[in-house]
């Protein structure tokens, strides 16, 4: 079976290094393949990578709350680049303020994203959402 | 160690087998120089034109007896030599993204000696394989995807390339997912080896380093008329650039961080002998790590040959306020150069020499911002951060400048200080206090020849032949 890639990273002027590590860990541990970008990733490091190691998914993680300006137009970059429907996840401390998440995740959806985890999530869901999307055990 | 205990035992054979001889092939004079080792000195220098149409044999014999002019009678215990001969060694490189891919296979032949003539990125087009067939390279570099990666790109200009049609070979080094694909459109003439990124971010250009090096020997130099030479030789000839290269890193290596410039007549060339990665914890590297020992060639920036891309880049008003030029004079002195390529602003061209100056000048500020990453500054909920990209060359300790532009020019000193940063550089990484050397006698191809052999005198030698400036 073709293993699934993932490109990983924090994005924008984040260095929130930790939450990236765990990901890091537990998607390998999963069998995914992980293109890990670390902190502080821009929009086009994102798709460059995605790029050249033919990503399946792009994972956007972002905890210090500017999540949603950073994320901005990262699909139509995507679109542009001919990445036309890789799958986008976001995950995090993700708007700025006491928002439900139900209205966190419309933006984002809004905004071109598959799926959207509230601060604090499992990262195991992630891992049974993303065999789920690509149909691997 | 191993091959200056080589070069005893052959001594022991010869009377006077102290001597070495150096030769560089350039593509308009044979350079020889004459070291003896014993006394560790130079001891003769000469040149003659290159006759690599005919025979390249009958320059280089030439050049010898002007050399024995000075010596005497002379035997040698080794001789070595370089070539940039038959307009050097061309290669085109390509990738999948510019900043990643196609500048990792840039970075891999820049710095095997190659003359990168372009470097192409994603998918090429009919027009961009015309232009390669008539830029009669000599090697394709052809890379693009890490492994296990996208491998459209590498199998679609694989087939470009086998449409191409001249005397060059190709070098596959990209995903290693495609090989099997490749191997299928490419038969001839090819040679697979690593990936220039295998992993994400991962430079890895010494197996392509060595493929190129292979080539050269085994088919280049025959194919560029140098067999005749080769013969004579007792080492394999390398790259001129190569030479130049090694010397640079054996000198960085015993004096601390370093930059070279060789401006030439059609290129520029720029070395960084230094780490180059982020000098603090606040800041964040950005794309790829770069190699300790870089070489980028400006193709569009030279003196003669590119001159015009050269000014094409720069504000015909601002060159000629900038440094104070006389605007008649330098409408007069372009169209000369540009009519004759070989014009030098001497004799009764003499008092064009400014305008050589500032042509120079723009060469050394133009590659130099190229060949230096940035730092910039954002703002982070934990403070201030600084993400830098490329190498970080601010603490640079000495600059070397060579090539007949700088050495010749009255005040060379004003050309290589274009290299330093100013408050207007802004982001740009570039050497903020570098002690500024001539190589006067434009020795650094045969010290980096040297270095293979004799590698502490080539460091004693290159000391003691740079000025300060």
């Amino acid at each position: 079976m073709k293993q699934i890639t993932l490109v990983m990273g924090v994005i924008g002027a984040d260095v929130h290094a930790v939450g990236n590590k765990i990901l890091n860990f537990v998607f390998t541990d999963a069998g995914f393949k992980v293109v890990n970008l670390g902190v502080m990733v821009t929009q086009k490091e994102f798709v460059e990578a995605a790029i050249e190691s033919a990503a399946d998914a792009i994972i956007v993680s972002s905890l210090y709350g500017q999540g949603e300006i950073d994320c901005k137009g990262l699909r139509d970059k995507c679109d542009e680049a001919g990445l036309k429907g890789i799958k986008l996840y976001a995950g995090g401390n993700l708007v700025i303020g006491k928002v439900d998440f139900e209205e966190v995740e419309e933006r984002y959806k809004k905004m071109g994203f598959d799926r959207v985890y509230p601060p604090g999530s499992d990262p195991q869901i992630s891992v049974v959402h993303l065999k789920e999307d690509f149909g691997v055990e | 160690m191993i091959n200056s205990m080589q070069g005893a035992a052959c001594e022991t054979n010869a009377p006077k087998a102290r001597n070495v001889l150096l030769c560089d092939i350039g593509s308009t004079y044979t350079k020889l120089t004459a070291v003896d080792i014993e006394k560790g000195k130079i001891i003769g220098f000469s040149k003659s034109y290159t006759t690599i149409e005919d025979d390249v044999t009958i320059g280089y014999n030439k050049a010898l007896e002007l050399l024995k002019d000075q010596t005497g009678e002379i035997h040698f215990a080794k001789k070595l030599c370089a070539s940039s001969a038959a307009g050097g060694l061309k290669i085109i490189s390509s990738g999948l993204v510019p900043d990643l891919t196609a500048k990792a296979s840039r970075l891999a032949s820049a710095s095997a000696g190659g003359k990168v003539i372009k470097t192409y990125s994603y998918e090429l087009t009919e027009d961009d394989a015309k232009n390669i067939e008539s830029e009669n390279p000599d090697i394709i570099l052809l890379s693009g995807g890490i492994d296990g990666g996208n491998k459209e790109v590498l199998l679609h200009n694989a087939t470009m390339v086998s449409k191409i049609s001249g005397n060059f070979h190709v070098i596959v080094a990209g995903n290693k997912s495609a090989k099997d694909d490749v191997a299928k459109i490419l038969s001839q003439n090819v040679v697979f080896t690593e990936n220039v990124m295998p992993e994400f971010g991962v430079l890895n250009i010494e197996p392509v380093k060595e493929v190129i090096r292979k080539l050269f020997i085994e088919n280049i130099v025959s194919a560029k008329g140098l067999d005749s030479i080769q013969k004579i030789m007792d080492m394999e000839i390398i790259p001129t650039p190569l030479a130049v290269l090694e010397a640079c890193e054996i000198l960085g290596k015993n004096i601390g961080e370093i930059m070279a410039y060789d401006l030439g007549g059609a290129t520029t060339d720029v070395y960084s002998i230094a780490d180059g990665s982020p000098k603090t914890i606040d800041c964040f590297m950005n794309g790829l790590q770069e190699p300790y020992a870089k070489r980028t060639v400006e193709g569009d920036l030279g003196m003669r040959y590119s001159m015009e891309a050269l000014l094409e880049q720069t504000e015909t008003e601002n060159l000629i306020r900038g440094y104070q030029l006389n605007e008649p004079d330098y409408h007069k002195w372009i169209r000369i150069c540009r009519e004759y390529k070989g014009t030098l602003p001497t004799g009764d061209f003499e008092k064009y020499h400014t305008i050589d100056e500032a042509i120079a000048s723009e060469a050394i500020k133009i590659s130099t911002n190229r060949h230096v990453g940035t730092k910039k500054k954002v703002m982070t909920l934990a403070g201030e951060a600084f993400l830098q990209e490329g190498k970080d060359l601010t603490g640079i300790k000495y600059i070397i400048g060579s090539g007949g532009a700088i050495i010749n020019a009255r005040n060379p000193q004003k050309i290589l200080q274009k290299a330093i940063y100013t408050p207007s550089d802004a982001e740009l990484l570039k050497p903020l206090k570098p002690t500024l050397l001539l190589d006067e006698s434009n020795c650094m191809c045969a010290m980096g020849l040297l270095s293979r052999i004799e590698p502490n005198l080539a460091v004693q030698l290159m000391k003691e032949n740079f000025k300060e400036i």
